[in-house]
């Protein structure tokens, strides 16, 4: 299992790259959820190939933490999104625009 | 420095879970009904969870199976029928001008200053030989032990917060999903609205 932590890191890049896209690009709010769990997912890459690399757990530890944010950042989320369907019949972001200027 | 040098089993894997990760990736943001985005996220999570695996993480990933693929997943999946499964977002209408492009262009330049800032660094070459200090990371039940030791005495104050954390998430799902009756409310359908009273 000696292949060099670059190439995770490279992935791990191009993962956070794709799941920021459609952040940036959908419209969904499920979606833009996803998106965001793609953008950890990268992150929790990257930090598991640094701690591979420099023989330092705490970076498994990090990661442990950040799956627990997640978890309950998608809790609260799609309970926020199920409390704006109720009310406007869409989860289309462009429709919340009672805020804007 | 060339690819052959490595063990091919390694490669193997590499080359496995990157092809679950990006694939996976690409479809999420690709695919107009949100299921089939929920389905390209497990095959994500899971080239994730073989990364892990790969890289001596045995516990992530068997958490990265249950907690993403398990429970996340799923709750995502049960909000997508709870709202109606053929609600689709049209992919190809632009919403702004210029949204795209620009998003694509700012895309392109993060991964491009990911890829350099890691090339140019230190951190990646040269790291391993001079880490001596700590254990090496341990596979199978070495690794649970090793994590269990860490979140438990120096992240013990962090460890501790998440659970505050997850105690105030489930209090304020529980908040938002409740169904309060109001007069001016006319999406609530009148049923619910007995039953919950």
């Amino acid at each position: 299992m000696n292949v060099p932590a670059a190439w995770y890191l490279v992935v791990g890049a191009l993962l956070f790259g794709v799941g920021a896209y459609g952040l940036l690009t959908r419209r969904s709010a499920l979606i833009m959820f996803m998106c965001i769990e793609l953008m950890l997912n990268a992150v929790n890459l990257t930090f598991v190939t640094f701690s591979r690399t420099l023989s330092d757990v705490a970076g498994q530890a990090s990661v442990f933490f950040v799956m627990v944010v997640a978890a309950a950042e998608v809790t609260v989320g799609l309970g926020i999104v199920v409390a704006v369907f109720r009310r406007r019949a869409s989860t289309s972001i462009d429709e919340m625009s009672e805020l804007h200027g | 420095m060339i690819a052959a040098a490595y063990s091919a089993a390694g490669v193997l894997v590499f080359v496995t879970a990157s092809t679950l990760i990006l694939v996976g990736a690409i479809g999420v943001i690709a695919v107009k009904n949100p299921v089939h985005a929920a389905i390209s996220l497990i095959v994500t999570l899971f080239g994730v969870a073989v990364a892990f695996v790969a890289q001596s993480a045995d516990f992530l990933a068997a958490v990265q199976i249950i907690v993403y693929a398990g429970a996340i997943v799923v709750l995502f999946l049960f909000v997508i029928m709870f709202l109606g499964v053929d609600r689709r977002d049209d992919v190809r209408v632009e919403a702004l001008v210029g949204q795209r492009p620009l998003a694509l262009a700012g895309v392109l330049i993060t991964i491009a200053g990911l890829i350099t800032l890691m090339a140019r660094s230190h951190w990646v070459t040269g790291a391993t030989s001079v880490s001596t200090t700590g254990a090496p990371l341990a596979t199978g039940q070495g690794n649970v032990r090793q994590l269990g030791t860490a979140v438990f005495t120096t992240d013990l104050f962090a460890f501790e917060a998440t659970a505050v954390l997850l105690i105030i998430a489930v209090v304020g799902a529980v908040l938002l999903a409740r169904r309060e009756r109001r007069v001016d409310d006319t999406f609530d359908d009148e049923r619910n609205v007995e039953v919950s009273s």
